[in-house]
Formats: C-alpha cells, sequence, structure tokens
C-alpha cells in the first residue's frame, strides 16, 4: 500500500477529479428527473414552479400506466422463477461435474449476454413466424428468459464455487440422499445466489425494452415500452413521476433482497 | 462411474440448453434461411430461394453508409469509455478510502436503474428547456438554445452513460488483481509514480480494458432504443434500420439479411478479441 499512498501528487488529485465527475455524470441526469417529478408547471422541463404531487396523483388514474405496470410484474415474477431454476440446475451441474463439453456448453450458456439484442428479437419473432404462432405474452416470458439466463448461471456459479464440497460430502457419509442433500445442505447454502438471482432476472426482465418492442403482442406495453410511447407525444411531467416510482422500484427491491440475503446467511450459519 | 453419475449433469443441464437451443440456436438457423426468401409485399414472402436480398445489402450503398456510421459511433462511445472511466477504477482500486464498498455500491446502483428512464433523462439537461441552456441563458452568455438534443453527440452522450459501469467495473477488477508488490519494487527500483503506471499498472490492466472496450463497443453497436430516444431520424444506427425493416416494413427476408450482418460483423470482432485475449475475461466482467 505505501507505494500507492504517498502517490499522492498531481496525477492523483487528477485521478480524484476525475472520479468525482464521473460520479456526479451518472448520477446527476437522474436527480433531475426525480427533481422534476415534483414541479408543479406543465411542462416536463424547468424550471421549476412549485411543490407538487399532483403528477404522482395523476399517474394512479393513468389506465394505460396501469396496465403496463401490471404486465410488467407478471412478466418479471414469471421470467424470475423459471429462469432462476433453470440457471441454478444449469451452475450446479458446471460446478459439481466434470463432462465432455463442458466448455463449449458454458459458451452457449453465456451466449445471449454477447449477441446483439436485437438479433436476438428478430430471431424468436421469426421462430414464431415460422411454427405459425401468434405473439403472445408468454413470448415476452420466454424471451426475458433467454436474455437473463446467463447472468444467473454466472452469479450461482460464482458463489457455488465458494461452498465446499465437504459439507455435501458429510451429508452423503451420514446417510443422506442425493436429493436430501441438495435440500438440507446445498440449497441452504445457496440461498443468498437464488435471492440475488431471483432480484437480478426481475429487474434485468422489468427492465428491458430494446428486444421487447419486439415480442410484446399488438395493443400490449410493458412499462418501458409504455414510457417511450409516452416520450414520443411529448415530454409530460408524469413521465418524470413514472420515471421516480421506477427507480423507487428497482433501486429499493435489490436493496432489500441484498439485506434479506445478508440476513438469510447469516441466520443459516 | 456409472451411468446415472454420467447422466446427471446433463439432466441438470437439459431445461437451460433446451431453452437457448430452441430460442437462441434454431432462430438464427432460421433467419439464415429467411434472408434466402424472396420478399413479395409487406408481411409475405415467397419460399423460393433467391439472393436478392443479400445483393441488395451488398450494392445498396445506404446500408453500407449506416453500417459504417453505427461502427464509427460505438467505436467513439467505446473510446471515451476507456478514456472517462479508467481513472474511476484506478482510483477505487487504489484508494485507502474506508468507504470504498460505496464506490462499487454506486456503479452497481446505475444497472438497477431503468435503461429507458438514464436515456431520456438526459433530454432534461441537453434539451431546450434543459439544465445546461436555461443555465446558459440565465448567464446571459446565450440567447437562443443550443441545439444538443437530437444529435448525434447526444446519442453517443446516452449511451457512455449506460455503458461506463461496465468498463469501470471492468477496468476495476483487472487493476484490483495487480500484485501491489510490484508496484512498490518498481519505486523502489527508481520509478517515480508516472513511470510506475505506465509500466506496470496500465500493461497488466490492459486484458480488463480491452474487455471493457468490447462490451462497450458491441452493446454500442446493438443498440436502438437511445437513437430512438436521443436522437433525430438522421441519428438513426444499423439496428434501427433493421427494427424500421422487420416491424414497419415487414420485409422479414431483408431484415432477416440486415440481423445477421450485424451479427456477422460482432462475431467476427468477439473472435477477434477472443483469439487474443480469451472471453473468460468478459465473462468475469459481465458477473461482477
Amino acid at each position: 500500500m505505501n507505494a500507492t499512498n504517498d502517490n499522492r501528487g498531481l496525477g492523483w488529485r487528477a485521478v480524484q477529479l476525475v472520479t468525482v465527475l464521473v460520479y456526479i455524470f451518472m448520477f446527476a441526469p437522474i436527480l433531475v428527473v426525480i427533481v422534476l417529478s415534483f414541479n408543479d408547471s406543465q411542462f416536463g422541463g424547468f424550471p421549476m414552479t412549485g411543490f407538487s404531487f399532483r403528477w404522482y396523483a395523476k399517474l394512479m388514474e393513468n389506465e394505460a400506466v396501469l396496465s403496463a405496470f401490471q404486465t410488467s410484474i407478471w412478466v418479471a415474477v414469471l421470467t424470475a422463477v423459471i429462469c432462476s431454476v433453470l440457471g441454478v440446475a444449469a451452475a450446479i451441474a458446471l460446478v459439481r461435474y466434470e463432462f465432455p463439453g463442458k466448455e463449449l456448453v458454458n459458451t452457449i450458456l453465456i451466449a445471449p449476454a454477447l449477441v446483439p439484442e436485437t438479433v436476438l428479437g428478430v430471431g424468436l419473432l421469426l421462430l414464431m413466424r415460422w411454427a405459425h404462432q401468434p405473439r403472445t405474452l408468454w413470448l415476452l416470458v420466454l424471451g426475458h428468459i433467454m436474455l437473463a439466463l446467463p447472468y444467473v448461471v454466472l452469479v450461482v456459479q460464482a458463489r457455488l464455487i465458494g461452498v465446499r464440497r465437504v459439507y455435501e460430502e458429510a451429508a452423503m457419509s451420514l446417510g443422506a440422499n442425493r436429493f436430501q442433500t441438495f435440500r438440507e445442505v446445498t440449497l441452504p447454502l445457496l440461498m443468498p445466489a437464488i435471492v440475488a438471482s431471483l432480484l437480478l432476472v426481475f429487474t434485468i426482465s422489468f427492465d428491458n425494452i430494446t428486444a421487447s418492442m419486439f415480442w410484446r403482442p399488438s395493443g400490449v406495453e410493458t412499462m418501458p415500452t409504455q414510457i417511450l410511447s409516452m416520450l414520443k407525444v411529448s415530454i409530460s411531467p408524469e413521465i418524470n413521476a413514472l420515471g421516480t416510482l421506477m427507480i423507487v422500484v428497482t433501486v429499493g427491491l435489490p436493496l432489500l433482497g441484498g439485506g434479506l440475503a445478508r440476513y438469510l446467511a447469516r441466520s443459516g450459519r | 462411474m456409472s451411468s446415472a453419475d454420467r447422466r446427471r449433469p446433463w439432466l441438470l443441464l437439459a431445461p437451460a440448453l433446451v431453452t437457448l437451443v430452441v430460442l437462441m440456436i434454431l432462430p438464427i438457423g432460421i433467419m439464415t434461411v429467411f434472408s434466402f426468401y424472396q420478399f413479395e409485399t409487406a408481411g409475405v414472402e415467397k419460399e423460393v430461394f433467391t439472393t436478392e436480398n443479400w445483393r441488395e445489402f451488398f450494392t445498396d450503398g445506404f446500408y453500407h453508409m449506416f453500417l459504417w456510421k453505427t461502427a464509427r459511433v460505438a467505436a467513439i462511445t467505446a473510446i471515451l469509455c476507456a478514456l472517462l472511466g479508467y481513472p474511476p477504477a484506478y482510483f477505487i482500486a487504489m484508494t485507502g478510502y474506508k468507504h470504498k464498498w460505496l464506490l462499487l455500491l454506486l456503479l452497481i446502483v446505475p444497472f438497477w436503474i431503468s435503461f429507458t428512464i438514464r436515456t431520456f433523462s438526459w433530454i432534461h439537461i441537453l434539451g431546450e428547456q434543459g439544465v445546461i441552456n436555461v443555465l446558459l441563458m440565465k448567464a446571459g452568455i446565450i440567447s437562443e438554445p443550443l441545439r444538443m438534443l437530437y444529435t448525434e453527440g447526444a446519442v453517443i452522450m446516452g449511451m457512455i452513460h449506460f455503458l461506463l459501469p461496465y468498463m469501470i467495473l471492468n477496468v476495476y477488477v483487472s487493476i484490483e488483481g495487480i500484485d501491489r508488490n510490484l508496484i512498490s519494487a518498481a519505486r523502489t527500483l527508481g520509478c517515480t509514480a508516472g513511470q510506475a503506471f505506465y509500466e506496470v499498472v496500465l500493461p497488466l490492466s490492459l486484458p480488463g480494458l480491452m474487455a471493457g472496450l468490447l462490451l462497450c463497443f458491441v452493446l454500442a453497436a446493438g443498440s436502438y432504443v437511445t437513437p430512438e430516444i436521443l436522437g433525430s431520424t438522421r441519428d438513426a444506427l444499423f439496428g434501427n434500420i433493421i427494427f424500421d425493416t422487420i416491424m414497419g416494413q415487414l420485409n422479414w427476408p431483408l431484415g432477416s439479411t440486415l440481423s445477421l450482418v450485424l451479427l456477422v460483423m460482432l462475431g467476427v470482432i468477439a473472435a477477434i478479441y477472443s483469439r487474443y485475449m480469451g472471453l473468460s475475461r468478459v465473462f468475469k466482467g459481465l458477473g461482477a
């Protein structure tokens, strides 16, 4: 550490300054949205003309927004549950077993994170067209599962590597069968990773817009596509209120979940 | 090993693998077939073999222009992300500040905030009624609002805003992994702080920097929502052309062709990268 800590010359000062500026760059626009959501003015931008909750009240009467919100929640919850089950099983196979073709399997599982979403979006639509299937909400769920799967596999894999195999071996040698071992030992140890993966998938699905623009059934809006279509009409102050609410949901949930995971990890010990 | 033991990993993998084979790999195959179908009229194509779609892509300068522009915009975005992202990553890795975890948490928080909201928040900064214009007009520096929104610059700004955390995390992970004794050794042997940085830290952090550049380039080149929100029609990227071709003109064969072009272009870049660096680095960055 000594070599770096007496490194407080001009260079280090510059690094410090850029760091502060970059953090401001990342958060200032978001803070502006939150501040403007309480603006009393008719228009979505500056100047502030007074403090008011009226755009939130108006939002609660907006049928389109409410139904988009419901759609997004349902899709995200289904996606989170199914995707986590698939991802946890795959991660266990990758960490706990040796088998031929592991490298290839790993690449396939991570691929959706690297293939452009536009291409995945077009591909899934073509599949539906080829199979003569209509676009339903299940298409959104399936698509979101594909998009989020790599992240679940990566997160659970990382956690599983940290869970030493001796615990499982101890349970087995004490007479537990494989299923009991999984339920009594592996699963509780994996709980923090599973909670983390559920929340991660939920946010990925709830946030997704690029691919969802292709997949949503005609006439159905998810939260992000609803915001986009509202933006096309005008920058109304309602959008700021909506944005603020979504920030509360998507930032609040993981923070809550992180606390929960820590609590579970502690009580599991 | 019994045969049941050998089957078990495949049983565990089957649901995930089948999902991805059906939803990702099969569709890319179908896409290839569709790119050789003949377009009749909106939403209708004939299942006969034709190379017309590919000929259209290779001969029409319109598509080359957009492909080139997309590559240029994505490259500018990735390089600016590297320049802006390196110092914070270095700071977080090297600082003795005890609330370092907070700086790291703040890097993750943007991933939780809706991409759509983060993107449109720039309208309030760059727009005619945005922070910059309102402040400059109040200060009397300008009399007419500057046109910053709905330009290529605004699109690049929006993409940097959403890609920067990826870059910082990738670089941070690789700087954090450098053995600090190497830096001390360089200093003891007479390097100045600056020399120690150029000779030791920078070369050893290159893999993280390259992973960040690849990730930023690929994600920027594939995006079409950012230009949709922050750009004018002139600032469309290749992704917007694909979206219009499929969802607007309902020209599935040509849309398939263009999607494959984007896939191959980014695939080649990722392949060149993995030839020299290995993709495992990028996976690490994604998992961070």
